[in-house]
């Protein structure tokens, strides 16, 4: 009897941190769904690491066209990394009036951050549209290739977050602050911010690095 | 699973949740995160125009800026922590770096060796006739 009850407390601290809990079982809904969406994100990023990987392999193959120096223009990278950066402080700001159940700093801080992104897509839209304009799309050369396509998946991930974002305000909007609701806040937090992580590469690897080249 | 959207004491943290903090402190955590995020973009993009340093360290500088600033992304906007209660987070992350490093390195690797470890074209066509 007590062999057993020493190794329900063994099971209950596998790891000897000194938290032990007495009846272990399933983790709360909110730990197993983060957990869960923190993975997709983890995998989401070794997708990313892949257009990287090729964007770092074809970076010089420019076939005659213009090279990264040529067509990048930094003042324009710089709005678009504060705007991103922004929006993910007020993201976090968003969240936590979420947590504290407060409707008017969470639908603010979600309008903000809903604004900074759609800055940010404009800016990047107006620079793809640009370089098409001036015959350097994406089948241009195979630098220009990786090129649309890393900037341009992120451009992607950047759409679906607002499109998350605004059903996100609905949902509150609707249904108020229930648990379910803010599970999946937490998931959008995550993702913007993972999101903001991958864009920390994007301008470091893409556009300060390619335009020293 | 219990449809709680706080967790016991003593349980282990969902990644983005941060430990029971007030309203002000997790707040002052985002400005301080948010501040040490635009010094170091700063950095960044001042390194990357200017004449003042040694060029050939420019880029090793800007890949040490931007790991430095995924990594105060990471501890205040994800709020992944060292503690016992972020375990499982912090090797789910380890796990992703490992598959992204692999990639990453394994792919620049291998191909910037590729010219030197195959026979030049002319040596190729011969052998198709």
């Amino acid at each position: 009897m007590s062999m057993t009850a020493t190794a329900g407390r063994a099971h209950a601290d596998p790891h000897h941190i000194g938290l032990v809990i007495e009846h272990p079982g399933p983790a709360p809904k909110r730990i197993v769904t983060a957990y869960g969406f923190w993975v997709f994100l983890l995998s989401d990023i070794v997708m990313f690491s892949c257009f990287f990987a090729a964007y770092a392999v074809l970076a010089d193959q420019t076939a005659g066209g213009p090279k990264g120096s040529e067509i990048f223009e930094q003042r324009n990278v710089a709005i678009e990394t504060v705007c991103l950066l922004l929006s993910s402080f007020t993201c976090g700001m968003a969240s936590i009036a979420a947590d504290v159940r407060n409707r008017f700093w969470f639908y603010l801080g979600m309008a903000v951050t809903c604004l900074l992104g759609l800055i940010f897509l404009v800016i990047e839209f107006r620079e793809f549209a640009d370089l098409v304009a001036r015959g350097y799309g994406p089948s241009r050369s195979a630098f220009l290739t990786s090129f649309f396509s890393l900037v341009g998946c992120h451009g992607l991930h950047v759409s679906a977050g607002i499109l998350w974002l605004l059903t996100m305000m609905a949902q509150v909007f609707a249904k108020g602050f229930r648990a379910d609701v803010l599970r999946r806040m937490m998931c959008f937090a995550l993702f913007w911010h993972a999101l903001d992580i991958v864009w920390v590469g994007v301008f470091s690897v893409v556009y300060l690095l390619g335009s020293g080249v | 699973m219990s449809d709680q959207t706080h967790m016991p004491a003593g349980h282990d943290l969902a990644p983005g949740d941060e430990e029971q903090h007030s309203v002000g402190t997790r707040i002052l955590g985002y400005v301080v995160g948010l501040v040490l995020a635009l010094l170091l973009t700063a950095t960044s993009f001042f390194i990357a125009g200017t004449d003042l340093v040694w060029q050939p360290s420019i880029p090793v500088a800007l890949i040490v800026l931007a790991i430095a600033q995924m990594g105060v992304h990471l501890v205040f906007f994800l709020h992944i922590t060292t503690g016992p209660d972020n375990t499982n987070n912090v090797l789910a992350l380890a796990f992703g770096l490992l598959v992204v490093f692999l990639v990453v390195g394994g792919t620049v690797w291998i191909m910037a060796h590729l010219n030197a470890n195959m026979p030049a074209m002319d040596q190729i066509m011969p052998m198709r006739r």
